[in-house]
């Protein structure tokens, strides 16, 4: 979790996002901030995102990101 | 005889009073209540102003308000420039300081945010307050002439300034007209537009609607963050025509997306911006095996389109997709290193001419001179070409090829930037000695090598580059070197970074 956290803190600097409910309800993540971040995520565990699991339910918290992640069979 | 880009608003507002003209998240409205927001806009302008020919800034989100204002300046008789509400203040009060416009049309939360930033006394016309009034019609518009001025459009400069390109009326009407026809455009089209309105890609959406008395759907832009929501507004809204840049087109021609969505009723799919890939075309082909598809070129220098490819054979995964020929009316020259023309495969700079050349640049004579030059290959009388700095070539078909760029400007999600415009404040962050900025054209990504006493968080300089940079000009990658490779004659060997970073 703390990695997903740091590569969203990365991204976004300014926020604080564990523990946080909706990154996009919120105006944490926007389109540019999502594309950096599906990279990062790929580069980060070794995967790669499919175009259909790129919904807001997947990326919307640092929980939703670690599930996905854990689809792809990544370890966090 | 159509003069002003006025008259085909005008005229479709009398034909389909009550046809949806834009709808937003928010609203749907028809053409006769934009008209009539668009003449209510127009009346406050003109008390406040009796210029015409003048800039109006329109610094609002994407909205049916926008919409309505951009008419509403034309109204007025003056012409409109977009301004993005995300840019950092300091860029905003870069571009406001060059363009000086009459007004800066705006809510009045968005005024207030700007102003509190900017020292010297902004000029606003605050839309809350503007009531639709029954009131005389403005016709100050009706005395302009077709090389007046009808929007400015700012584009990315190489060094940190950017650039007011002032499209006239008749190069609008040029466009539109070549595109209505080739394209067969009538009031039952219905656009997912996707393109902002500081890009000028979205002049085509805008003006096919106010010509034709298409519908346009300013589609959220949330919505492009995630390809499947972004398939089903379009089954929702019927939409049949879209004009997208191919970094979207991209990130939704995954096989599983495209098939996820049914009852799509896309008939014309356009793209320009940037290179289309042709694997990610030949997934949306599989998907649209009867709709047009047509690959459109050109710089915001010659009113959006110079030339058009509408996708006629199978295209290999790897082949490069022609940007075709010249749009009809317009004229393309490709000039080799001695300004002659080019014969058939050799590479050369891509020039245009014609009507739809834009005036130039707004207060930046300098600039304007170097890129609008004599047509070299007239010496007869005074004929300007527009010089794109885009090396292209001609294929046997006759078809022209898109090779790269002569200089440093790139497309990144099809935003115009020059890599120079990112250096200029990459210097600025604190801590960093020299940069160079590249691009990996295969990632896209933009990539940062910098010079430092020792390796700086990115985070920090994200935030040190986003008080001068809009969003989409930040590098995505940053990479640190005690000190940059050095030609022999001591600049930075940009060479050898590409090859180490970017392609």
């Amino acid at each position: 979790m703390d990695n997903i956290v740091a590569i969203l803190k990365n991204i976004r600097p300014e926020f604080d996002y564990a523990g946080v409910d909706d990154f996009f309800a919120r105006g944490m993540l926007d389109s540019f901030d999502l594309t950096v971040l599906v990279s990062s995520l790929e580069e980060r565990f070794g995967i790669s995102v499919d175009g259909v699991d790129i919904v807001p339910e997947n990326f919307r918290s640092t929980e939703a990101i670690a599930s996905l992640l854990r689809k792809y069979g990544a370890t966090t | 005889m159509q003069i002003n880009v006025l008259e085909y608003f005008v005229k479709t507002a009398e034909r389909w009073p009550s046809k949806v003209a834009v709808a937003d998240a928010q609203r749907e409205w028809s053409f006769e209540y934009l008209s009539r927001r668009a003449e209510a806009i127009a009346r406050q302008i003109v008390t406040l102003s009796n210029a015409t020919n003048q800039p109006i800034a329109v610094y609002l989100p994407k909205t049916n308000e926008a919409i309505a204002s951009i008419l509403g300046v034309l109204f007025s008789g003056n012409c409109y420039a977009p301004l993005d509400v995300r840019a950092p203040v300091s860029r905003t009060q870069t571009i406001l300081g060059q363009l000086e416009p009459i007004l800066i049309l705006t809510t009045r939360e968005l005024g207030a945010q700007l102003q509190s930033e900017c020292s010297d006394p902004l000029r606003f016309l605050i839309l809350d307050d503007v009531q639709n009034n029954e009131g005389v019609i403005p016709d100050r518009w009706q005395q302009s002439i077709d090389t007046d001025p009808a929007y400015i459009i700012h584009t990315s400069g190489s060094t940190g300034k950017p650039k007011g390109v002032v499209i006239t009326h008749r190069g609008v009407i040029d466009y539109i007209e070549w595109a209505r026809d080739t394209f067969k455009i009538d009031e039952h089209c219905v656009i997912g537009n996707q393109a902002p309105l500081i890009f000028d890609n979205s002049t085509l959406d805008l003006y096919l609607c106010f010509a034709c008395g298409a519908t346009l759907h300013l589609t959220p832009e949330e919505l492009f963050l995630f390809p499947v929501r972004l398939l089903e507004y379009l089954a929702e809204k019927s939409i049949n025509f879209i004009f997208w840049v191919p970094s979207i087109m991209v990130a939704v021609a995954d096989k599983s997306v495209l098939e996820r969505v049914k009852d799509l009723r896309l008939e014309k799919i356009l793209f320009a911006g940037e290179v289309m890939p042709a694997k990610h075309l030949n997934a949306w082909r599989a998907r649209f095996p009867n709709s047009l598809f047509a690959n459109l070129y050109g710089p915001t220098e010659i009113t959006v389109d110079c030339s058009y490819y509408i996708v006629d054979r199978d295209l290999g995964d790897d082949e490069p997709v022609p940007i075709g020929r010249a749009c009809r009316n317009s004229d393309i020259l490709i000039l080799n290193e001695r300004n002659e023309a080019c014969q058939v495969g050799e590479r050369g700079e891509l020039c245009v001419r014609g009507s739809s050349l834009a005036a130039g640049y707004w207060n930046q004579p300098a600039q304007t001179a170097a890129a609008f030059v004599q047509n070299p290959l007239n010496p007869h009388y005074p004929e300007l070409i527009y010089r794109t700095g885009d090396l292209v070539f001609t294929n046997e078909k006759g078809e022209i090829i898109y090779v790269g760029r002569k200089d440093f400007q790139i497309k990144h999600m099809g935003y115009r930037i020059e890599l120079g415009d990112i250096e200029h404040f990459a210097l600025q962050v604190p801590g960093i000695r020299n940069s160079c900025v590249l691009y990996h054209m295969g990632k896209k990504e933009i990539v940062l090598v910098y010079e430092a006493d020792a390796n700086i968080d990115p985070g920090f300089i994200r935030t040190e580059l986003g008080r001068n940079l809009p969003k989409y000009m930040w590098p995505t990658v940053f990479r640190f070197r005690p000190e940059l490779p050095r030609t022999p004659n001591g600049k930075i060997d940009r060479q050898q970074l590409t090859t180490e970073y970017g392609k």
